[in-house]
């Protein structure tokens, strides 16, 4: 039996903000094709996960590993040539159009002026696409609503045409349609071999579309395993205080309610 | 289709690129060969404008001489003009505020605190303007490195903490200016503070010679950070997820700019307002593209700073202004329209 590469990997990774370690001996790992979703309650650490395995915290203990090297010995450009990441908050302080924005994903793979060649425009009208903001081109970034600045951020990280997608609450202000929308487009990558941690308060979408569950509560890595049954798990209870209760509807769909 | 001054041009291509800057280097050029015929003649019949005719560029024509003690003074206003625009337009990407200037990270004070200490000493006694020129250049580098060291957290440069160290270095410094002003004689302190207004006159061409090549070489760095530039608009930790390498290109930019400016108050004192205004009208009009708005900066601090140089010294001919109080005055209506622009904005968005 052949055991798939990790290519992303955290061994034995702490990471401090200030004095407080805020990830303790967290150690995990995420092959091709692997679609985790992390839950947990707010403040538990799953941001600062997600960006240590994206190399972009210092750990105080530990290493984590992008496609096998050390993330923090890697050039940035490198890495972001194999990893997208999506951040929680986006904060633009320039008046750029969508279309700019997206295509500034394509920094790692480009040389010299930049400008957009035929296949970084592919490449984003693509990702544009499929996150449904083509229409939104030409609009100036600062004058979308919460939920279409979102799905362009989504799709400037799809621009990249990188095998790993680190996303921090994709569907945060997205409506019911998109937010199942982009959960599909990230299984639909995932099917074709790439791999996704999607962080998400949306439990629904992660117990129907997760391939495998973190859940991370103080900082740790408290449970994994498959949706269903982590959500069900008594450490799941613990951390959020309030059990869920997972059931299908006659159809066959999935729900988690939290009772 | 945007409309043209909103700011939105969708993205850059190579032909928007071209026209754009190839307008910008002509209207720079016509500057370039007109402002040195422009003249002011004061005879009987009060002040008239003076035009010198292209042949005055022949040597053995009459006008030869006047011409020439204009041009270093054109040329040197081209090369602080564009090094004060392009640096002012690097620091607003960098600081991520359209609104910062050159001079807000002290640059300016360490800068002029030298210069002052400089006169104090003597050094316009022995080495000429030169050796104040060479102090402002030393202060400048010396308030850099400090700013530098105060302002980085590990290896990277937050705009907060390079705003916040060069507001109290400005302080220091303008303080220390102050107090030496208080304790130099009436005659040096009116050297002291016409310096400090900046200007361009008597200019010698030694000047230009020795500043040209490093400008050009600090501008031609800052021209190939533009997609960075554009990267770092969201902020370091997206600069750094779509692969800018973000300590090192924060570092560059802050030294090469901060080098700029200093070699800028080294020729011509501190003249404000060209470093702000300029990229920043050009932002609104060109839209936000560091490709395309760093070099257009550069052309038009160029442009602009020629024209507020030759204005100061005709309109009030034969008196010389000072060239940054004509840059001054020119900020007034600038920043009107803004804030007219920001009203307008608040009121229809509510923020």
């Amino acid at each position: 039996m052949v055991r798939a590469v990790a290519w992303l990997e955290l061994v034995d990774v702490s990471v401090a903000l200030g004095k407080r370690d805020v990830v303790h001996g967290a150690s995990a790992s995420v092959c091709p094709g692997d679609l985790v979703v992390v839950v947990g309650p707010n403040g538990a650490g799953k941001t600062t996960l997600l960006r240590a395995l994206a190399g972009l915290v210092p750990t105080r203990t530990g290493m984590a590993r992008i496609m096998g090297r050390d993330a923090a010995r890697t050039p940035r450009r490198v890495i972001a040539r194999e990893l997208a990441y999506l951040p929680q908050q986006y904060d633009l302080a320039f008046p750029f159009a969508v279309e700019e924005v997206v295509l500034l994903g394509r920094y790692a793979q480009q040389r010299g002026l930049g400008l957009a060649s035929a296949a970084d425009l592919a490449a984003a009208s693509a990702a544009m696409a499929a996150c449904d903001v083509a229409e939104l081109a030409a609009r100036r970034f600062d004058e979308l609503s919460g939920g279409e600045a979102r799905r362009v951020i989504v799709a400037q990280a799809l621009c990249q045409g990188a095998r790993c997608l680190l996303l921090d609450e994709p569907t945060a202000g997205l409506d019911p349609r998109h937010a199942r929308a982009l959960f599909q487009v990230v299984r639909d990558q995932c099917d074709a071999g790439a791999a996704a941690v999607v962080v998400t308060h949306d439990l629904d979408l992660a117990l129907r579309y997760g391939g495998t569950m973190w859940l991370v509560a103080a900082g740790r890595l408290a449970a994994r395993g498959a949706p269903a049954d982590v959500l069900g798990a008594a450490a799941t209870r613990e951390a959020f205080g309030l059990p869920i209760h997972v059931g299908a509807l006659p159809s066959g769909a999935k729900f988690a309610v939290p009772l | 289709m945007t409309g043209f001054l909103s700011g939105s041009q969708g993205r850059l291509t190579g032909r928007r690129l071209v026209a754009v800057l190839g307008i910008c280097l002509v209207a720079c050029a016509a500057v370039a060969l007109l402002a040195p015929l422009v003249g002011v003649s004061t005879g009987r019949g009060g002040r008239a404008l003076e035009l010198l005719g292209p042949g005055a560029f022949a040597e053995a024509d009459p006008a030869h001489p006047i011409l020439w003690v204009r041009i270093p003074r054109v040329l040197a206003s081209l090369l602080v003009g564009a090094a004060l625009a392009g640096a002012g337009c690097a620091l607003q990407a960098l600081l991520r505020n359209p609104l910062a200037e050159p001079f807000t990270l002290g640059i300016s004070s360490g800068s002029s605190l030298a210069a002052v200490v400089a006169i104090r000493l003597g050094a316009e006694g022995a080495f000429g303007g030169a050796g104040v020129n060479a102090a402002a250049l030393l202060g400048a580098t010396a308030t850099l490195l400090l700013i530098w060291q105060l302002a980085r957290v590990g290896r990277q440069l937050p705009p907060a903490t390079l705003i916040l160290a060069g507001v109290t270095l400005s302080m220091f410094c303008s303080a220390c200016t102050v107090l030496i002003q208080q304790l130099t004689d009436f005659a040096e302190v009116s050297k002291m503070l016409r310096w400090m207004m900046g200007g361009l006159d008597s200019m010698r061409l030694s000047t230009v010679e020795y500043a040209a090549p490093p400008t050009l070489a600090g501008l031609a760095v800052l021209l190939a950070y533009g997609r960075e530039l554009n990267a770092l608009a969201a902020g370091a930790e997206a600069a750094a997820s779509v692969g800018v390498a973000v300590a090192r290109t924060q570092t560059v930019i802050f030294v090469v700019a901060s080098l700029l400016v200093g070699s800028a108050i080294a020729v011509a004192g501190p003249i404000g307002f060209i470093g702000l205004v300029v990229p920043h009208a050009l932002r609104a009009l060109l839209g936000p593209d560091h490709r395309l708005l760093l070099p257009a900066s550069m052309l038009g601090g160029a442009l602009v700073l020629a024209v507020c140089d030759t204005l100061a010294r005709t309109v009030m001919a034969p008196a010389q202004l000072p060239t940054g109080a004509v840059t001054a005055v020119l900020g007034v209506p600038f920043f009107v329209v803004i804030l007219l622009g920001h009203k307008r904005r608040a009121a229809m968005w509510g923020r």
